[in-house]
């Protein structure tokens, strides 16, 4: 028989599931357990400044997105500041401003960072390389001689950055350099000698993340490009790696703080560093919902806990095909332990079980004389339901009355799917004697409690609710199973007198 | 474990998969279903195709004919009340007698004319069909029983299932009746399974609850002595209904009757795996061995090739522990 396309199927979703998981883990880092947590840091600017009573109108550079870290949230205070933010080549810079303002004035911004080793972050083009850098006199001679020199011991821009840095500020400092580090600043004096030498370069403004620091200052590095690519370079010690701890604060060239209408202004940083659930960092990212990320993250909270226990049902599912056809345990209906464990996760497992067996036995005691009163079945089985609905009334009302809370949570039970297992246990009770019952009750019941576990565990609602190629998996799992042609367990002890012969 | 699961392997025990996949879900057509499933059906097939079944003393379609069943079986002696639709014996009431409006069981118990309308109007309203959709209730005379079988079981008829593969019977078992079973047949509430030798129709080993047994637990009456009457008729029989259900894998379950012989009760399209614990044999190889038959064979020549190649004595291993005896 060609088995050839069965194999096929459960091989390609088995591909497309995991290959779905795959991409959700690594695209949009969703971990793989519930216990994992993320790194973030909340780092807040301070900006002081003394407003002389005229309009003020101040203006921040502010982080993006960028390699190794993601922008989770900010927020801003400034009491009767009005507000606004702009953004330009991937530069982002907020607005203050007000009619007028006396005395200090303290204006705050808080970013949470999410350290994220996958962002690639936004893209910065490179700076405009200037037609012609203009230096006075005596310095010109000295410019032009760092270039000449360090441009015969480098080969490319980047070398040639490494050599400038050795001649202005590393041991091979000259006389040169000397005398243009009186006029102009480490930083600046680099952008300008690697600008002359045909070089793209720009100040960016980075902060060290420390856990707990106040009172910090941006430190200023150089961008160093080679056509697209690009390297930092801290200008004073020539270290030439980024630290992993670096924020690059601003990425463009330009001030990070301008002022009109104040004096004495400078920004302060704050940074405090805590640990999350990745599960509410993923609440946070629901704004890019392509078709690839597609999650059940981005539904409305209500939605979102609905399908938490739909997409739960398989994994019972499955767990009843285990039970059936690789283990040989009888239920009575075949899926009917999965709405009681459904029913037990809304109730918790030990009020679940008495609340289960409470309601069959007393059903089937009241069963048993609905049968000598000759009813049409339909008429029966619903007034069977309408005794479980009684049943499940009074012991509602009676576990309130015995201060007993947990026995509200009864009325979860399916009752309809109650009345017919009451139905049906009656029935197997008359025909095939209580054992049968037991057999099939029992089954039923432990069938229930493993698929409860399984529903509740921790881990599997974790992958189940985030990775929904997972689903995928599950499918191709049951199929496979459904080709199983083997023993079940059961059978092995069945059999086991033939095997013995 | 594995041990276990390589012997079972060894011997070619089938296990429910097997039966579901290998079996039944390749051999047996959906469509034909119905056909088995519905008593009534099948009993009007059978009738059409020259095979022998029980009088039909009549049918009860609707909820009011119920109230006519005893000017039904105003007639007869004795008779059985089956669902149409019912699967592995569900339902079926077997009354001996009627004594004014006392209805009797084999096992003595009187039930009154009330509870043989509840018990039609069960049936009717769909209790023990599959998937409970409304079905009909068949009323048959009952079998006359084969009193050289009296010792062999408590109250109920025993009957013959034979398992029919493409045509050929495979493997046969007869199901005595127990207390424990409440007079039913059916081997998983405690009837006795006691394997046939397809060869011969005589007894080879017997079980009760899946496990070996030598004495009829009730009667004391010792199994090993049962021999088959009219063994080819039956067989015969039995491989007649592959062309009259056109089922590849299915169980016939047959009675003897005092006066007519044979008679097929019922088709089973999803026979049970007991019988293997009856014949002490898996069915397997027997299987492999039809499925390399060619198509077209005649009744008289599937029923000549079962009876050489499946007898018992034909097969060295138990020759050996015939001889002694």
């Amino acid at each position: 028989m060609a088995r050839l396309p069965f194999y096929l199927i459960v091989g390609a979703l088995l591909l497309a599931g995991i290959a779905l998981s795959m991409h959700r883990h690594i695209a949009y880092e969703v971990p793989w357990t519930p216990g994992e947590r993320r790194l973030v840091w909340e780092v807040e600017a301070q900006v002081n400044l003394l407003a002389q009573g005229e309009p003020v109108r101040v203006d921040l550079a502010l982080p993006s997105n960028q390699p190794g870290f993601r922008l989770q949230s900010e927020h801003t205070a400034s009491s009767g500041y009005g507000l606004s933010f702009g953004e330009t080549d991937g530069a982002r810079r907020a607005h203050w401003s007000i009619r007028s303002a006396h005395g200090p004035q303290q204006l705050y911004y808080t970013a949470q960072i999410l350290v994220a080793p996958s962002e690639q972050g936004v893209a910065v083009p490179p700076p405009e390389i200037p037609s012609e850098v203009l230096w006075d006199s005596p310095y010109e001679i000295a410019a032009y001689n760092i270039v000449e020199r360090a441009w015969r011991r480098s080969a490319d821009p980047f070398s040639f950055a490494r050599a400038l840095v050795r001649d202005v500020s590393g041991e091979h400092q000259d006389e040169n350099a000397r005398l243009l580090l009186t006029q102009f600043s480490e930083a600046t004096l680099f952008v300008r000698l690697l600008n002359q030498a045909g070089i793209a370069a720009r100040e960016v403004s980075g902060l060290l993340l420390e856990d707990g620091r106040r009172r910090q200052h941006l430190t200023t590095w150089i961008e160093v490009f080679d056509d697209e690519r690009s390297i930092l370079i801290d200008p004073i010690s020539g270290a030439e790696d980024k630290p992993d701890n670096l924020l690059l604060w601003q990425r463009a060239a330009g001030p990070v703080l301008e002022v009109q209408g104040g004096t004495k202004s400078n920004v302060t940083f704050a940074m405090l560093r805590h640990s999350q659930p990745a599960n509410t960092i993923l609440h946070d990212q629901t704004t890019d919902s392509t078709l690839l990320n597609f999650s059940i993250h981005s539904l409305p909270l209500e939605e979102q806990a609905l399908f938490m226990t739909i997409l739960l049902i398989p994994i019972g599912a499955l767990m009843v095909v285990i039970l059936r056809i690789l283990i040989g345990i009888k239920t009575s209906g075949t899926f009917m332990p999965v709405l009681i464990a459904l029913a037990f996760i809304q109730t918790s497992l030990t009020t679940g079980l008495i609340g289960f067996l409470l309601v069959v036995v007393v059903g089937l005691v009241i069963r048993s004389y609905l049968s000598h009163l000759n009813l049409l079945l339909v008429a029966r089985v619903s007034a069977v339901i309408i005794t479980v609905i009684g049943i499940i009334s009074v012991f509602s009302v009676m576990s309130w009355r015995f201060g007993l809370n947990a026995g509200l949570t009864i009325t979860f039970f399916p009752m309809i799917i109650l009345s017919w297992t009451i139905e049906r246990m009656s029935i197997l009770w008359e025909e095939e004697g209580p054992k049968e019952v037991l057999i099939q009750g029992g089954g039923s019941l432990l069938t229930a409690v493993i698929a409860y576990l399984a529903m509740t565990n921790p881990w599997i609602r974790h992958i189940t609710f985030n990775f929904l190629g997972v689903q995928l998996i599950l499918m191709a799992l049951i199929l496979m199973i459904g080709n199983y042609t083997g023993y079940r367990l059961l059978e092995l002890w069945r059999f086991k007198p033939l095997a013995e012969r | 474990m594995r041990k276990v699961v390589n012997a079972l392997h060894a011997k070619g025990v089938i296990g429910m998969n097997t039966r579901n996949i290998r079996y039944i879900g390749r051999y047996n057509d959906r469509r034909l279903y119905p056909l088995v499933d519905d008593k009534l059906q099948t009993k009007l097939l059978a009738t059409e195709h020259g095979v022998i079944t029980p009088a039909l003393i009549g049918t009860v379609r609707s909820q009011f004919e119920v109230r006519h069943i005893a000017k039904m079986v105003a007639e007869c002696p004795g008779f059985v009340i089956k669902p149409a639709k019912g699967s592995s014996g569900k339902g079926i009431l077997v009354i001996e007698r009627v004594e004014g409006d006392e209805y009797v069981k084999p096992s003595g118990t009187r039930i009154s004319r009330k509870d043989v309308e509840r018990h039609l109007s069960n049936i009717l309203s769909g209790l023990y069909s599959l998937g409970g959709s409304p079905d009909a209730a068949l009323i048959e005379t009952l079998i006359n029983f084969d009193e050289r079988f009296a010792d062999y079981t408590h109250e109920g008829v025993p009957d013959i299932r034979v398992i029919v593969f493409k045509g050929y019977p495979v493997m046969s078992m007869m199901r005595l009746s127990t207390a424990a079973s409440d007079g039913k047949a059916n081997l998983h509430q405690g009837a006795v399974g006691v394997g046939l030798d397809i060869g011969s129709g005589m007894a080879v080993r017997a079980v009760q609850f899946d496990r070996p047994c030598s004495v009829h637990p009730d009667t004391g009456r010792e199994v090993a002595s049962l021999k088959i009457p009219d063994w080819e008729t039956l067989l015969h029989l039995s491989s007649a209904c592959y062309e009259m259900s056109g089922l590849g894998y299915f169980g016939a379950d047959l009675a003897l009757d005092r006066d007519l012989g044979p008679m097929l009760l019922e088709l089973n399209a999803r026979p049970g795996l007991a019988i293997q614990m009856a014949n002490g044999e898996g069915l397997k190889g027997r299987l492999d061995l039809v499925e390399a038959q060619p198509e077209g064979r005649s009744v008289q020549e599937r029923v000549a090739f079962s009876v050489h190649h499946f007898a018992r004595n034909t097969q060295p291993s138990l020759v050996g522990a015939l001889t002694p005896a």
